[in-house]
Parts: structure tokens; sequence; C-alpha cells
């Protein structure tokens, strides 16, 4: 079967800075993957550069088989909406009230009508938000709600492909359960196709089908989610049991 | 005399990285402008989003713009007849603020005034978008950030500063008008005369042509640098700094290449 998404040898640098080295990766039509590893490993850049957000030095993308690196203009814009994208901060637009953020993908910007504010208080209750926050700016809204808010937003143009940059930091251990569910059932009712990074252990427990761990710009170890307490990887070993002493030194984190 | 080489040679590396950097930033600059321009013309426009900068950089600068061209006319006026009065030219102060204010101090205070205000509040903007990724998220939600943040600012910018420079010349006037007929003793009716007498086609086409390119500086220089800011908060801050700075020499500059183009032959 051909992957959903497989980076084949990517590189990027800032400066002098190497932050992917030669990374492999793939994701299979319909699998919930979650990339593991330290703060500052390159993880959001590795999503940035399959969204074409920024550019690899080296390597390719492909989705479903086709080459998608060096894609530009419409064809670019044609491939975007085929994913959705929950960023770490949210990145709400702070001009325009909730609804209107949720709804973006489809009135780009413009006004949007009764319809469109439906299905967003729909979406609102999905990720468990009252309807009442439709008309509220972001700004009035906490930062666990906001992130919420971002994944209604994520989701609603209904993508084939979903990216969570930490989708459960800053919710507390209650709110975080109900968007790994949210997660697990987009996988499992849609079919869609998750890539998760996270550092939530718990998180990573209850939705990855596989777990694969960044380390210095590569991929050190893949493997199914019920392997990953017997990973025989010193690094994975240090990282899911949250150890400060091990390979990993704190010191050697490459932003 | 190895040491002396060594020095020298170190300090043309300097001067090259200097120069080279320097380079590095005119290119992007126009980059980022050709980019700019080119999406501006092309579908989807945001006709909202044009109505909204007008607003904001047009109809809300109004109140400074306004006073800073009544205060500067009246004591121009004041020092133009404080001035004149050495060599018997009193006469002169309605005819020469016109020609003042028109020509270089309406559109240069004026541009500077709304930079301040403008390309500042544009930065911090889209500095703040930048850095909190809402500049990524709009590109994953398939919308061109050039065309929904960069395009309606620049030609909101475009249009609306000739016509508050237009307005703030004809209160700059005002405020001459005010000071000559209440202070200096010139009658009303003789001081508007000799106003529109003096005042040229020439004049008020060059103030707008300065205008429409000032405003166009203020609204790239806001853009340019709030939408490649990093690091965080303190990165906004340089890009809000850097926006305003450059905003100010450049129209400057710019009043000085169109000054010299336009009433130097």
């Amino acid at each position: 079967m051909t992957p959903k998404i497989e980076l084949i040898g990517i590189s990027k640098r800032f400066g002098r800075k190497v932050v992917l080295d030669e990374l492999n990766l793939s994701v299979m039509p319909g699998e919930s993957l979650v990339v593991i590893g330290g703060s500052g490993t390159g993880k959001s850049v590795m999503l940035k550069c399959i969204l074409g957000l920024l550019r690899p030095d080296e390597g390719q993308v492909l989705v479903d088989g086709q080459d998608v690196t060096r894609l530009r203009g419409r064809a670019r814009t044609a491939y975007r909406s085929r994913f959705g994208m929950l960023f770490q901060g949210g990145a709400l637009f702070d001009s325009l009230s909730v609804w209107r953020n949720i709804t973006f993908a489809m009135t780009q910007g413009r006004r949007g009508n009764a319809r469109q504010r439906d299905l967003a208080i729909e979406l609102l209750q999905k990720v468990g938000l009252d309807a009442a926050v439709a008309d509220l700016r972001p700004s009035e809204l906490s930062g666990g709600m906001q992130k919420r808010v971002a994944l209604a937003r994520a989701i609603a143009a209904k993508p084939e492909i979903i990216f969570f940059d930490e989708p459960t930091t800053g919710l507390d251990p209650i709110r975080a359960d109900v968007i790994n569910d949210l997660i697990v059932s987009l996988v499992r009712d849609l079919g869609i196709t998750a890539l998760t990074i996270t550092h939530d252990m718990a998180s990573a427990r209850k939705i990855a089908h596989r777990v694969a761990m960044l380390y210095n710009g590569k991929i050190i170890w893949d493997g199914p989610r019920d392997l990953i307490h017997s990973s025989g990887n010193p690094y994975v070993d240090q990282f899911v049991n949250g150890r400060a002493e091990g390979p990993i030194k704190t010191g050697q984190l490459v932003r | 005399m190895q040491t002396l080489l060594k020095d020298l040679l170190s300090v043309l590396i300097r001067i090259g990285s200097v120069v080279l950097a320097g380079l590095g930033a005119v290119g992007r600059l126009a980059q980022f402008t050709g980019r700019a321009v080119g999406r501006a013309v092309l579908p989807p426009y945001y006709p909202a989003r044009l109505v909204e900068q007008m607003l904001i950089i047009g109809y809300f600068s109004l109140p400074v713009v306004g006073l800073t061209a009544l205060f500067t006319g009246a004591a121009l006026a004041q020092q133009i007849f404080v001035g004149g009065s050495r060599f018997n030219a009193e006469s002169t102060v309605p005819a020469v603020t016109v020609i003042a204010i028109v020509r270089e101090l309406g559109p240069v205070l004026g541009g500077l005034m709304v930079a301040g205000r403008v390309s500042s509040a544009m930065a911090a903007e889209l500095g703040t978008m930048r850095v909190t990724e809402q500049i990524d998220a709009l590109t994953t939600l398939r919308t061109d950030p050039y065309q929904y943040l960069i395009a309606p600012r620049l030609l909101a910018a475009l249009i609306v500063m000739p016509l508050l420079v237009l307005v703030s010349n004809v209160i700059g006037v005002f405020g001459g008008y005010l000071i000559g007929t209440e202070r200096l003793g010139f009658n009303a009716a003789n001081y508007l005369s000799i106003t529109s007498q003096y005042l040229e086609g020439d004049d008020v086409t060059s103030s707008m042509v300065k205008a429409a390119v000032f405003g166009f500086i203020i609204a790239l220089m806001g853009c340019y640098n709030g939408f490649h800011s990093s690091g965080g908060a303190a990165g906004v801050g340089r890009a809000t700094t850097n926006a305003v700075v450059s905003a100010f020499i450049l129209i400057l500059l710019a009043n000085l290449i169109i000054t010299v183009l336009v009433f130097g032959s």
C-alpha cells in the first residue's frame, strides 16, 4: 500500500543549525502516528515542511506517492486543502469572532452566512464548548478554550489529513482526554490520517497506532504503540519514563 | 607588516559583509514589494478589508494630521511675518505660507504623523500574527497572506494618503489664516485672495504625488517589518521600531527626490 505521507531524506537547516537531518518517515492512510521528542527537536519544523510553509533544503515529501515538494501557485493551494492543522498556540485570528475563525476555510475571511454559523456551533459542541462562545473574540477565551476552537477550525473543512501540534498542552487532564477522544473518533469514524506531535505520553498512548521518536533531526525509533515501553531503545525509554538521567542530555537539545 | 595586512583584511571583510547584508536587505524588500504588488492586482480581492484599512489609516488619522497642520500653519505664518518684517516683506505671509504648506509641510508632516501612527501599528499587528503563527494558519487555510493582509493595506494607504494630505493642506492654510487675520492684522478677504492667487496647479499635483508615494512607503515599511519579524515579543518590538524609523527616513528621502525632480529645473 502507498503511504499517505512519505518523507524521504528531509533536511532543514537554519543558518548553521541542522534541525532535520535526512529524516525518513511514513504515515499510512487512516493511521494515527504520534511523533514524540524533546522540546525544540524540530517536530514543528517537520510539519511545516510537509505543509509547504517551510521548504526543506533537501529531500522529498510524497503524498499518495506524488512528489509535492516543488508545488507552486494553485497546485499548492489545492494541495493544502487536503490538510487541517492545529497549531501549538492555537493561532486563532484575533480580529475575527470565534465562529468566523472556525469557518475561515469556507469563507476565506468574508462575511459568511447563517448556515456556516450553524456549522461552527455544531463543531463547537463537538470539541466540548458552548454555543455561547461563537460570537466572542479569541482574546476573551482561556488558553484551553482557544485550543479547542482551533481544533474545531482545523477539522471544519473535513480534511483527509490532520496535523495536531501538541493538542493537549495547556489543558487539564479531563479536557485533554476530551480532545484525545475526539482525535480517536476522527481517525476511527471518518478515516482521516492523523499526525500528532506531543510530549504528553498519556495522550500518545491513547491516540496513537504507531509512535516515532525524533531526536537530533532523525527518527531514532518507530514502532507500534504497545511496544513503546519495551522498545529496547535507551533514548525512548528515558523519554517515555520522563527521566532526567540517561543518554539524552538536556543541554544537548538542539533548537 | 603581516599584522597590518591582517588588520586591513579584517576591516575589508567587515565592510564587505555590511555591504552584502545591505544589498541582501534591499533585495528582500524588492522581492516583497514585487510580490505584494503582483498579488494585489490578482483576484481574490478583499473589499471589506480594504475599506477597514482605509478607515484605520485615513479616517482615524484625521485628528492628529489636522492638528499638526493647524499648529504648523499658524507657527509658519507667524515666523514668516517676523522674518519678512526685517526687509519689509510682511505682505508675503499668505503666499509663502500656502506654498510652503502645500509643497512641503502638508505632505511631509502628514506623512510622518501617519507613519508614526500607522507603520508602527501595522508592524505590531502583522508581527504578532507572525510570531503567534497566525500567518502560517492563514496559509494552511488556503488564504494568501499577501492578498489578505498586505495588498489591502498598501492599496488603502495609497488611496487615502492624498485625500488626507488634501485636508491637511486646507487646515494648514487655515492655521496661517487664523494667525494672519487675528494677530497680524491681515484683512480676511485679502488674505484668501492672495492665497488662491499664488497657489498653482503644479503645487497641488506635486503635493498629491508626494502623499501617494508616502502612503505606499508607510504601508510597505509597516507590512515588511511586521511580516518578517521573528523572536517573540522582543522581535515584534524591533519590527515596530524599524518600521517607523525606516518609514521616516524613506519619506524624507522620497520628498527630497520628488522636490528636486518637480521644482529643480
